[in-house]
């Protein structure tokens, strides 16, 4: 019996013209999981995002997001996922509590509820002395961990990520991903893209596209001891190579 | 060197495969001079007026004839009171109203003396100047015609010749002024947002760091808006000869290579804005909303220098657009050449590198 | 609806915080209003003027005294040779050269006709027009005193009959041209700063990133152009209401008609100026590309809005044309509303078409919004 699984994916499509990104894809995410999204650059991942996030229209095939299928219901799929994208998309010319106030508002949420979200998230990231400096004048570490904290306002029940450690150093990388964990704990499921091949390790399941395809699916412990190899790193030099 | 032409080529990619912007750089000058040739006009025609004849007698109606078989007017109404005037000025159906007194023809004849009122809707002031100013020509001539009898002593005849545009074509006042306002509102926006684009992209600094000397950058960035800008001026300069019989009376070398200094001149000043604009945004606002209202009014474009109060008459000389427009005329319509235009070229050359060497001093500090 | 609210709330703070952007919006316009519409006048005045006196009589210099005497014309200097005079306006040393021919009172005294020659600059059409009115004005009066001068004692069966034209200026009695175009520069300024802004705003977002992050919030497209645009909205009021007070104060403009009338009808120019910039907005990449998309439609609106020059002057084809020119209708309104006092029942024809246009361009702008591409 299947339960009732976050993210649902059959045969999803996306053409270019003549140029296929994504190539029928299928797969599931249960609710609660860490799921890893991997693929070099320009394998698919990020245009598979958008599809079931909602702003890319797929040339054929389904998905359905938090029970809500990307194409009849796209708006109450964005109601229930929160989202990260790989550019930093937090406005750099408003302050912290200026850019929480903002998206938390769009969310529909009270000003109460948006009070008392920003004290928490001041205090949870140590950011006192910088709430109301520009977001543009933090460091690329500390404003990633505000667009991920800002991704969470609205409670999503499903929260995507795309790339979401680029260019930040390996300490800050590992903060990051507990606090990926924390929300995990709290049965949030989350989709993470990445090409960091380590971060793979930290998943509880993982996928990797290349050239459109999902040429492998399993837990990094499963891939590893398949291709006989001691790193999701060489995991994937395998599967690259095999498909030259 | 071959880095230079390296880094030329990079800037013509850009250009070539922004289609959008490529088709404005190029339709609009088309665009502009297609319409000022054909369609905006100083000169008043077909005026709506209306008739308020208190005689309706055969003096009148021949008047009143005149009055329709002129091109200026366009008799819309025939009103029978002062009262519907006000109205009909209000909801704008009408500019002016000829008003004719009782009795005309008997006062003309016995009298010698009959009068007509000419009510123009003077909050365009130009159109209700220029309605009284023809209907009155059309009035004395009328006059002069029904006193050919008497004969009339001690006439001074004024002959008149219109120079260098006898047809009183008005294109070629506007032309000029086109060619000028586009050539310098494209070059002066094209390089400023070049360079500012850069900027804020962050690849500016990567060519900072090249072996390219920042010198060289600049001038790399501006080259190839000289050339899509000389097409442009080719452009405007053919249309206007075939298709507006617009002479060039002077030296075509004479008025491409001026036409390359005022380009050289719009495309500095595009380098000053982009060295004080931080971003794109800026950039674009300053050269549009700060040049190009002041380049359209204040260069003798379309309102006369002379007829500008004396501090916006000194202000004017600070434009360069101003002693191009002077350089045009001269060379396409009068005719002369470098020996009478040598002042305006001069100003045109200070100003330039003006632009330049203040551009570089700034480019210079940022660098250290 | 509170989601509009918190849209508005960004914006605002975003312009505030533009340094940069500030004083061009803000104090650029109205700087450029104080000083340009000192610059907008058709009035002909000063013309160079020279001549060449080849009678050097008491009629003569009678005649260019009439000129001196005029302000309309400068005299400047007097040439010894039309050649040298023909010299001078190609330097563009003078405008109008008077050459007053060998005999020229004896020629009139004698034969009772005489003939003056003159030459005008005619490069301007429009100018040259109104100087040779000026010049005919002049020349005719002096005829008019000659003859008086001369035919003294004449037998009044034979005076001529006269048609006396007396001309009156309605609602701009001393044809004051500031009063034509400071409401027409205040509408270019408003207009020019609400367009550009609006153009450039959702694409600005797009080039950065952040439209996408709005993209998959649930908010529904009119919310979000409502409040994208809301604040442009207001920026235009404000400017326009300052103008509006410094074109009373500074230029003493009348303003006859109901100010209530004029802000309704410009809350409503403002939503088709808003609606065009957002809708190009949606189909441009970058900000450059707008920009240079909503500049060349502003142009021609301008050129063709009957601001600069009569629509009633332009062919059929072209005055058909400015039917789908907001710009235009705004220039009539305000013209017929500030200095005829013009009502509603004056105005709706001009009224309805910009309503209708900001309902059609802020449809379309907010259909051609895609949230999902």
């Amino acid at each position: 019996m299947k339960k009732e699984n976050a993210i649902q994916v059959e045969n999803l499509t996306k053409m270019f013209g003549d140029f296929t990104a994504v190539n029928s894809i299928s797969f599931e995410v249960g609710k609660g999981e860490v799921f890893g999204f991997l693929g070099a650059n320009g394998a698919g991942k990020t245009t598979a995002m958008k599809m079931l996030i909602g702003i890319l229209k797929p040339t054929s095939g389904s998905a359905q997001v938090a029970g809500f299928d990307i194409k009849s219901n796209v708006e109450d799929v964005k109601k229930s996922i929160g989202y990260m994208s790989q550019r930093f998309s937090l406005y750099n010319d408003l302050t912290i509590k200026e850019n929480i106030t903002f998206f938390g508002g769009i969310y529909g949420l009270k000003k109460s509820v948006i009070k008392e979200k920003t004290q928490i998230l001041i205090n949870e990231l140590g950011l006192h002395n910088e709430a109301n400096k520009l977001v543009g004048a933090l460091p690329l570490g500390w404003k990633q961990k505000v667009a991920f904290s800002v991704s969470l306002l609205h409670n999503p029940q499903i929260i995507f990520l795309d790339e979401p450690t680029g260019g930040v150093d390996p300490i800050t990388r590992r903060q990051f991903w507990e606090m990926i964990y924390r929300e995990a704990h709290k049965g949030k499921t989350i989709f993470v893209t990445t090409h960091y091949m380590d971060e793979a390790e930290y998943c509880d399941r993982v996928s990797i596209m290349v050239e459109g395809r999902i040429e492998a699916l399993n837990t990094p412990k499963n891939l590893k001891s398949h291709y006989k190899v001691d790193s999701m790193n060489q995991v994937f030099l395998k599967l690259a190579r095999n498909i030259e | 060197m071959k880095r230079f032409i390296g880094f030329i080529k990079k800037e013509f990619y850009h250009i070539f495969r922004d289609r959008r912007s490529l088709f404005i750089l190029f339709g609009m000058p088309i665009a502009q001079v297609l319409l000022f040739g054909f369609a905006i006009t100083n000169e008043i025609n077909n005026v709506d007026i209306a008739i308020l004849d208190h005689s309706k007698d055969a003096t009148t109606k021949e008047i009143i004839n005149k009055i329709a078989a002129s091109k200026y007017f366009s008799i819309k109404q025939f009103i029978d009171n002062e009262a519907t005037i006000e109205t009909a000025f209000k909801k704008g159906q009408i500019k002016a109203v000829l008003n004719f007194e009782k009795d005309f023809s008997k006062k003309l004849v016995i009298g010698k003396k009959a009068t007509i009122q000419i009510l123009t809707d003077a909050t365009d002031p130009n159109t209700a100047n220029t309605i009284s100013n023809y209907s009155s020509s059309i009035l004395k001539n009328y006059q002069q015609g029904i006193n050919k009898n008497i004969e009339l002593s001690y006439q001074i005849v004024p002959k008149t010749r219109l120079a260098y545009n006898p047809e009183l074509k008005s294109v070629f006042m506007f032309v000029p002024g086109v060619m000028t306002v586009i050539l310098m509102l494209v070059s002066a926006m094209m390089t400023s947002i070049s360079i500012t684009r850069e900027k804020e992209l962050g690849t500016m600094e990567i060519l900072l760091v090249s072996p390219l000397k920042p010198f060289l950058v600049i001038i790399g960035k501006v080259v190839p808006y000289i050339f899509l800008s000389v097409i442009n001026a080719v452009v405007i300069i053919v249309l206007s000869i075939f298709v507006f019989q617009m002479p060039v009376q002077g030296s075509m070398f004479l008025l491409g290579a001026e036409s390359i200094l005022f380009i050289i001149n719009a495309l500095s000043l595009g380098i000053l804005i982009s060295t004080i604009a931080a971003t794109q945004q800026t950039a674009m606002m300053v050269s549009l909303m700060g040049l190009m209202l002041p380049v359209i009014l204040l260069s003798g474009f379309i309102f006369p220098i002379s007829s500008m109060p004396v501090v916006l008459q000194v202000i004017s000389n600070i434009i360069p657009a101003k002693w191009f427009i002077i350089i045009l005329k001269g060379i396409m319509l009068k005719g002369v050449g470098l020996a009478y235009l040598w002042k305006e070229t001069l100003i045109l050359l200070v100003m330039t590198s003006f632009f330049i060497g203040l551009s570089v001093k700034k480019y210079k500090i940022r660098l250290e | 609806m509170n989601i509009i609210r918190y849209i508005v709330q960004k914006e605002f703070r975003q312009i505030f915080r533009n340094k940069a952007m500030l004083p061009i919006i803000f104090v650029l316009p109205l700087v450029q209003l104080i000083i340009l519409s000192n610059a907008a006048t058709f009035e002909v005045k000063n013309i160079k003027f020279g001549y060449i006196d080849n009678d050097k009589t008491s009629f003569s210099r009678e005649l260019i005294e009439k000129f001196d005497a005029s302000t309309y014309f400068n005299v400047l200097t007097d040439f010894p040779s039309a050649k040298i005079a023909s010299s001078a306006m190609l330097k563009g040393k003078v405008d109008v050269v008077l050459e007053i021919p060998k005999y020229f009172e004896r020629n009139l005294v004698k034969d009772k006709k005489t003939d003056l020659s003159l030459t005008i600059n005619a490069i301007d059409g429009a100018t040259a027009g109104v100087e040779n009115v000026y010049i005919n004005q002049i020349v005719q009066q002096y005829n008019k005193k000659a003859q008086v001068e001369l035919m003294m004692g004449g037998n009044p069966e034979f005076r001529p009959q006269s048609i006396e034209t007396i001309p009156l200026f309605w609602y701009n009695e001393t044809l004051n041209y500031k009063t034509f175009m400071v409401p027409g520069i205040l509408v270019l300024l408003v207009t020019m700063i609400t367009l550009f802004l609006s153009g450039m705003n959702v694409v600005r977002e797009k080039e950065i990133g952040t439209l996408e992050q709005i993209n998959v919030t649930p908010i529904k497209k009119h919310h979000f152009i409502i409040g994208k645009l809301f604040p442009f909205l207001i920026l235009g009021i404000v400017l326009l209401t300052v103008g509006l007070i410094i074109a009373k104060l500074l230029f003493s403009i009348p303003i006859v008609g109901s100010i209530g009338l004029m802000y309704g009808y410009t809350v409503v120019y403002i939503l088709v100026i808003l609606g065009i910039g957002l809708f190009i907005s949606n189909y441009t990449d970058t900000q450059q590309q707008a920009m240079f998309i909503a500049w060349f439609f502003m142009v021609i609106f301008i050129l063709m809005s009957g601001l600069f020059t009569p629509i009633e002057s332009m062919p059929e084809w072209a005055q058909v044309l400015t039917e789908f020119n907001p710009i235009k209708y705004f220039v009539q309104v305000m013209r017929m509303v500030m200095l005829k006092g013009a009502g509603l029942s004056d105005i709706y024809p001009q009224f309805l078409k910009t309503l209708a246009y900001a309902l059609i361009m802020n449809g379309l702008a907010v259909m051609s919004y895609k949230k999902l591409t």
